[in-house]
Parts: structure tokens; C-alpha cells; sequence
């Protein structure tokens, strides 16, 4: 078993042995979870401060609720009502955090690249709950860890992630980590939400939705979210859901046992149709809040093992 | 009367393309010989060696070349001095081998009347022991609206007139004050930028900038503001520069404008001829500049045109920024880097790498600036100001950001091992440096 990280940042560092290893820990805290006396003492007598500078309440939430079930002293920030609005910088912010000798430090925040700025100028492991459009890793594991579940295995798998993956963090961090564990990736939407570069990605792209989701083992969906509407990426709600919009009849051209994924919060009949959502065959969307928490327990164990480890980097 | 020799020099002419050995003669601030005949040589050197009225500085056989001529200089007057003054742009830009600093106008105020222009050249003349010859704003704050006073402008000496990054987004406000610039000669610095493409964005699209999740312009956005003002060259007949060309699918356009004739030349910066867009690594904000690095294939293609001179001028295109406006996420962290006083050093990587030759890299740096800007300087010949820099190409340097002789310590190229060094410059004969 090895994790060699201090912080986790995103999944682009990560070895394919490292992200093994987070997923087989979850896997023994979502037993934890599921059973009476939810537990641990992981991380008892640490100090874990959530720092959201982007709203948040099921991310929030479940770090929270990891925190909790390990033993930690969770305190949470929400920085959008606080000094950063009286034009304190980030940084600021964090050697102020910093003082109060946190041992995990879990951030979002709007800006991409914003969390690794923080995480140099604090002692403690920072957490990358989400910063702009580049990284999102603990839903990448937690996506990784229900498909696992669901499939069995994590290579190998036809895997298409659907919708507005210019703008997505999420499918970042999933792309990312599924083309590590070697899997076949399909990036599904119209160009305008398509990225830069995209045919050096390793990925196979489709702005055919059915074509897309051929014998497709898992379906990824992605929110659109509202303001691209207004930004002219595409020309409206009702089309964009004709086109992209996931229905019984899309959903017919993937695998008959292909899984549905979202990483929520949904727009129904916008990106998904409310009957596919529900479907307890095919949808795995609660699986995935329910992995979203193991995962967090999982991820945060390591890295106060590896703070233990390394006193050096505990805050003195 | 007081001469000075420069013997044992190797002679970097821009002009005739050579490296020679050979010895320079000053009087009264110019240059009055050039001597690279042995036999004339012996005959000076003794002569002077008998004379009291003869300095003679032994260059030590290491490069001699005309001072750079610095086109695109920020400095922090008025506005911001806490970033940088006359007195440490001064020191750095001498420090940096430039011996003529052409300073922007995108100053708070913008320099934009005769008045602030006349304040920037006391502060200069009070400040600066290099040459220092100001540009102004093309249109009034540099909002793109009303031309400023580009007569009374010139009067007060504005050798060229530049919006900086703000583009005149309004075509018929540019291409009357085109009109009106080419009806009193004046030079005109285009920011070639397609403005609604490039709004908000930090870097090149592409796959680096898709990974980091960076808001990301294409370079073709340089092409269409550069396409659209060579349209409005052909329209107004105005003398044009574009500032900095730094993306290859813009040099065919440039490439086509200068061979229609059109009174066109173009420059790049000293960043994107040796930096490229994955030394932003993880969000490294001091390598944020405007337009952002670019490809390595776009930069390749750069130094190429740079060598085949296509491209005119090499800019630093200084810009202190202090650490308060560089400690932020990238999207929000200042662009710009300062450059007075590591471009040599910086470019003389292209020449290490046996990409340009010396003579070549001065005529970027020095000849062709002072051409276009209708100098005297940037060459050495017989008459020419005795505008400077003695550099060793090859000693080994590490450049350490807190040495700089700048107030603001943006640089990229901190802790860079480099290789060559400057150690001497003179403006007007005069030495203003000395390492």
C-alpha cells in the first residue's frame, strides 16, 4: 500500500498505485458507514477546517460528515460571507487559518490554480475540494470507486463523460484518472463546451450523442450549469436537452447493463431526464453521494498518516 | 577635449553583420572612429598611450556592441513609483546594457497631454543617467474614443504613440487618429489583439491551459487584430508597429504586409522568444505577461523570424508589478515581468543555442529600434552617439530576483543560470555602468 502525498491536489499527481489505494481504504469505510456504530478514530485529536469560497452543500457536507466520522474537530468557513469580501487576499486568509494549527485543510474555490497557491503557504494538507475549472479530485475517486463497484473492475471500461466538460472540474479530474487506470474515454457534447486541445487528450470525441454512447459501459453526465446559457455556448435549454439531454432512447445505444452517473446537483430535463435519474437499474447517482463520503474518510486518513509520518510538516 | 579608447574589443556591427576585432575611438559623446586594421591600431593605441587627453578602456577582448534600445518600457511615473521610478528603471535599464529607454504611456495617469509628458521628462532628465524618450497615449486616458493632442504631443517630444494593451476596439476612431498621425509623420504602436476573442483570457488555449482549467485565448486572436490593422495601414497610409508578434499564424500576415510595402515593422518580447507556455507549470505568476506565452512551436518560429528579420525589434518589455498584485490566483495575479536588466543575459541564450548570431541579436536590440525610431544611435559608425554596452557573452550568472537593481522583483528567470554577463555601458561616451 503506498501514498506518498502531503496534500491532495488534484489527480493529476497521483499514481495509478496511489488512487488504488484510496479506493481499497474507502471501500472498508463505506462497510463502516453502513453499519451501527459509524466510528473511527483516524483522525481523533486533529483539526480539519473547510474553506469554501464557492458555495457548496453536498461537497460541504460530506467532507464535513467524514471529518466527523474519523474523529476530527471539523470547523466550517464559509468564506463568501467573510474577510474576503472586506479585501483580505488569499493568502492573507490562509497564514491567518494557518495559525490556528489546522492539521487538514479542505478548499474550493473558484479560481483554478487558487488551492495549490494556498497549500504553499500553509503546514498543513490541503484538500482540493474543487478550484475553477481545473481539478476536483475526491469526485473523481468517488466516481472511480462506485463504477468499480458497479463493474467490478476499473480498466478497461468504455466510459463516456457527456455534456459541458469545457467548464467542468469534474470531468478534469475523471479524465484524468480514468485514462491512468487505462480505460477508453469518450467526451460527448457540443463543440463550444469541448476544451482547447482536446485531441491530445487521449479521448475520442463525439458531438453525436448516440454514436457517443455506443456500447458505452458507464455514462457520465455533467451539469450544465445556467450561466453558460447566457454566455452563448449553446443556443438553448430545450435544444441543447433534444440533443444532449439523456433519454430512454440515447441511453438505448450504450451497453443494456451501462450505468448512469451525475455528480449532481441535477438539472432535470436539461441534462438528464428525470425518469433515467430515478431508475434504480441504471442509476448509480445516490451510490455515488454514498462513495463521495467513504472516499473523503479514505483520502483524509492517508494524509494525516502521512502527516504522523512526517512530523515536519505537522504543524508545530 | 576628452576622448576615450576602447581597445581590444570584439566589435559586434549590427549594420555590416560582422564580428571584428578592433578598437573604438570617442570624442565629445560620439563616435569618431572605428579602427580594425592592426597597423592603425598600434599607431592609435601609442599615440594615446602618450597622451593625457586619451582615456583608454581595455575591453579585454570581450563584445562591444551599440546600446539597446528598449521600445515598450513601463515605468511607474506617474502613478505607481512604489513599483518602479525614473531613478531605479535608470539604474536597472544601465545595468541591462539599454542605453535608451522608449517609455509607455499606459502610466495612472495615462501620459496622454503635453503637460504629464513634460513631467515624465523632467523626472527622467532628474532620474535616469540613460537616454529616455517617451511615448505617449494615442487616444485620450487610452479609452479608445478622441485622439489626444499628437501634435502638441510631438512638440514636447513623443517619439511614438501607443494605446499599450488597451486596443482600439473603435475602427473609426483608430483610423482617424491614422489619418492624422500619417498627415504629421508620427509612428503609431498598434496591441495586435482581437479584443472580444481575447477578453479574460490568461493563456494560449490549448491542451496545457485546458488541463489547469485557465480561461485561454487562441492565437489566432493576434492575427485578426494584426489583419485588421494592416487593413487600416493600406486605408490611412500610417507608419505602424505592432508591438509584440507572438504567435506564428500571425507572420504570414506580417510577412505579406511588409512585402505590399506598407510602412510596417513589428516586434516581440524577450519572453516569448525564450520562454514557452508550460513554464507556467503550476501557476506561476510571474511568468503571466500579456499576450501569454505562447507554444514552443510558436516560439521557434519567432526567433526564426526574428533571424530572418521579419520580425524588427526585441522588446523587455518591462513591466514591475510588486508582490502584493503577483501573490494571487493566477486569473487575477498582474501580468508582466521586468526585463531592463536580464534581457541581454536572457536572449543571449538564442545565441549560446546558436539560433541568432550576435550581430543579428543587435540588430533586434539596438540598430533596428533606433532606425524606426529615426535615431542616431544603435550602430557603431563614425558619427553615431557613443551609446554603449561591453559585455562577456560567455561567464556563467545566476540571476537572484532580490539583486535586481528594480523596485519590483518580478522576474521569471529567477535563480536562471545564464551565461553572459554585462560589464559596462556608456551613454553619450559617458560610463553609466560598471559591473
Amino acid at each position: 500500500m503506498r501514498f506518498d502525498q502531503r496534500h491532495l491536489l488534484g489527480i493529476e499527481p497521483l499514481r495509478p498505485e496511489e488512487i488504488t489505494t484510496i479506493l481499497d481504504l474507502a471501500d472498508r469505510y463505506v462497510a463502516l458507514g453502513r453499519s451501527r456504530d459509524k466510528h473511527a478514530q483516524s483522525l481523533a485529536g486533529l483539526t480539519q477546517i473547510n474553506m469554501f469560497f464557492e458555495n457548496s452543500t453536498r461537497t460541504q457536507a460530506s467532507f464535513e460528515l467524514a471529518g466527523k466520522r474519523l474523529g476530527a474537530d471539523v470547523m466550517n468557513m464559509a468564506m463568501q460571507a467573510s474577510s474576503i469580501k472586506k479585501g483580505e487576499t488569499l493568502i492573507d486568509t490562509a497564514l491567518t487559518l494557518n495559525a490556528m494549527h489546522p492539521d487538514l485543510l479542505v478548499v474550493r474555490h473558484p479560481q483554478s490554480g487558487a488551492v495549490d497557491l494556498l497549500a504553499q503557504k500553509v503546514n498543513c494538507a490541503v484538500i482540493n475540494a474543487g478550484d475553477g475549472r481545473h481539478e476536483h479530485p475526491t469526485q473523481a475517486l468517488l466516481d472511480a470507486l462506485t463504477i468499480r463497484r458497479a463493474k467490478g473492475r476499473l480498466h478497461r471500461l468504455t466510459i463516456a463523460i457527456c455534456g459541458d466538460v469545457a467548464h467542468s472540474r469534474v470531468a478534469r479530474s475523471n479524465l484524468l484518472l480514468l485514462h491512468k487506470m487505462e480505460n477508453r474515454i469518450r467526451l460527448v457534447g457540443p463543440a463550444t463546451l469541448m476544451p482547447a486541445g482536446i485531441d491530445d487528450f487521449g479521448a475520442e470525441v463525439y458531438d453525436d450523442m448516440r454514436e457517443g454512447l455506443r456500447d458505452a459501459d458507464v455514462v457520465m453526465m455533467l451539469r450544465l450549469q445556467k450561466e453558460r446559457m447566457d454566455g452563448g455556448f449553446i443556443p438553448s435549454e430545450r435544444e441543447y436537452y433534444h440533443r444532449y439531454g439523456l433519454d430512454a432512447d440515447k441511453l438505448s445505444h450504450a451497453k443494456d447493463d451501462a450505468i448512469v452517473m451525475h455528480p449532481g446537483p441535477m438539472n432535470r430535463g436539461v441534462e438528464i431526464d428525470g425518469t433515467i435519474a430515478d431508475d434504480i437499474n441504471r442509476s448509480v447517482i445516490q451510490d455515488q453521494v454514498e462513495m463521495g463520503v467513504a472516499v473523503r474518510m479514505a483520502a483524509m486518513d492517508l494524509l494525516a498518516r502521512n502527516l504522523r509520518a512526517n512530523p515536519k510538516t505537522l504543524s508545530a | 577635449m576628452t576622448s576615450t579608447l576602447f581597445t581590444n574589443a570584439r566589435l559586434i556591427d549590427p549594420e555590416g553583420d560582422t564580428v571584428t576585432s578592433g578598437a573604438i575611438l570617442v570624442e565629445h559623446g560620439k563616435i569618431r572612429e572605428i579602427l580594425t586594421q592592426a597597423a592603425e591600431l598600434s599607431k592609435l593605441a601609442l599615440t594615446a598611450a602618450n597622451s593625457d587627453s586619451v582615456r583608454i578602456v581595455d575591453c579585454g577582448g570581450k563584445c562591444l556592441a551599440p546600446g539597446i534600445v528598449d521600445i515598450g518600457v513601463k515605468v511607474g511615473e506617474p502613478g505607481e513609483r512604489h513599483k518602479e521610478s525614473y531613478g531605479t528603471a535608470g539604474q536597472a535599464a544601465a545595468a541591462g546594457g539599454v542605453t535608451t529607454m522608449v517609455t509607455r504611456p499606459d502610466t495612472n495617469p495615462a501620459i496622454d497631454t503635453p503637460e504629464t509628458l513634460d513631467f515624465i521628462r523632467r523626472r527622467a532628465a532628474d532620474e535616469a543617467r540613460v537616454n529616455v524618450l517617451p511615448m505617449a497615449a494615442l487616444t485620450k486616458g487610452r479609452e479608445g474614443r478622441e485622439m489626444t493632442e499628437i501634435g502638441f504631443l510631438m512638440d514636447a517630444g513623443a517619439v511614438a504613440f501607443t494605446d499599450g494593451d488597451h486596443v482600439v476596439t473603435d475602427t473609426k476612431v483608430l483610423s482617424r487618429a491614422m489619418t492624422y498621425a500619417r498627415s504629421l509623420g508620427a509612428l503609431v504602436i498598434g496591441h495586435p489583439q482581437d479584443p472580444g476573442l481575447s477578453a479574460g483570457a490568461v493563456a494560449t488555449s490549448g491542451k496545457f491551459a485546458s488541463l489547469r482549467g485557465l480561461p485561454a485565448v487562441s492565437p489566432m486572436a493576434e492575427r485578426m487584430g494584426l489583419d485588421r490593422d494592416i487593413a487600416l495601414v493600406e486605408m490611412t497610409g500610417a507608419r505602424y508597429h505592432a508591438d509584440q508578434i507572438t504567435a506564428a499564424r500571425a507572420l504570414p500576415a506580417l510577412e505579406r504586409a511588409k512585402a505590399n510595402g506598407f510602412d510596417v515593422t513589428a516586434g516581440t518580447s524577450m519572453h516569448h522568444l525564450t520562454l514557452n507556455e508550460m513554464d507556467l507549470a503550476d501557476y506561476r505568476t510571474f511568468f503571466k505577461v500579456k499576450p501569454p506565452l505562447r507554444s514552443e512551436e510558436d516560439r521557434k518560429a519567432l526567433v526564426e523570424a526574428v533571424r530572418s528579420g521579419l520580425i524588427d525589434i526585441i522588446g523587455s518589455f518591462h513591466t514591475p508589478q510588486d508582490e502584493e498584485s503577483k501573490r494571487l490566483p493566477f486569473e487575477e495575479a498582474a501580468a508582466g515581468a521586468v526585463g531592463l536588466e536580464t534581457m541581454l543575459p536572457v536572449l543571449l541564450r538564442l545565441t549560446h543555442a546558436e539560433e541568432l548570431s550576435l550581430p543579428c541579436l543587435f540588430r533586434a536590440l539596438s540598430l533596428n529600434p533606433a532606425k524606426r525610431l529615426g535615431l542616431a544611435c544603435g550602430r557603431l559608425a563614425a558619427g553615431a552617439p557613443a551609446d554603449l554596452v561591453l559585455f562577456d557573452p560567455d561567464k556563467p550568472v545566476v540571476i537572484d530576483r532580490f539583486k535586481l537593481r528594480s523596485k519590483s522583483k518580478n522576474t521569471p528567470f529567477d535563480g536562471a543560470r545564464l551565461q553572459g554577463k554585462v560589464l559596462g555601458t556608456w551613454v553619450a561616451g559617458q560610463r553609466v555602468y560598471e559591473a
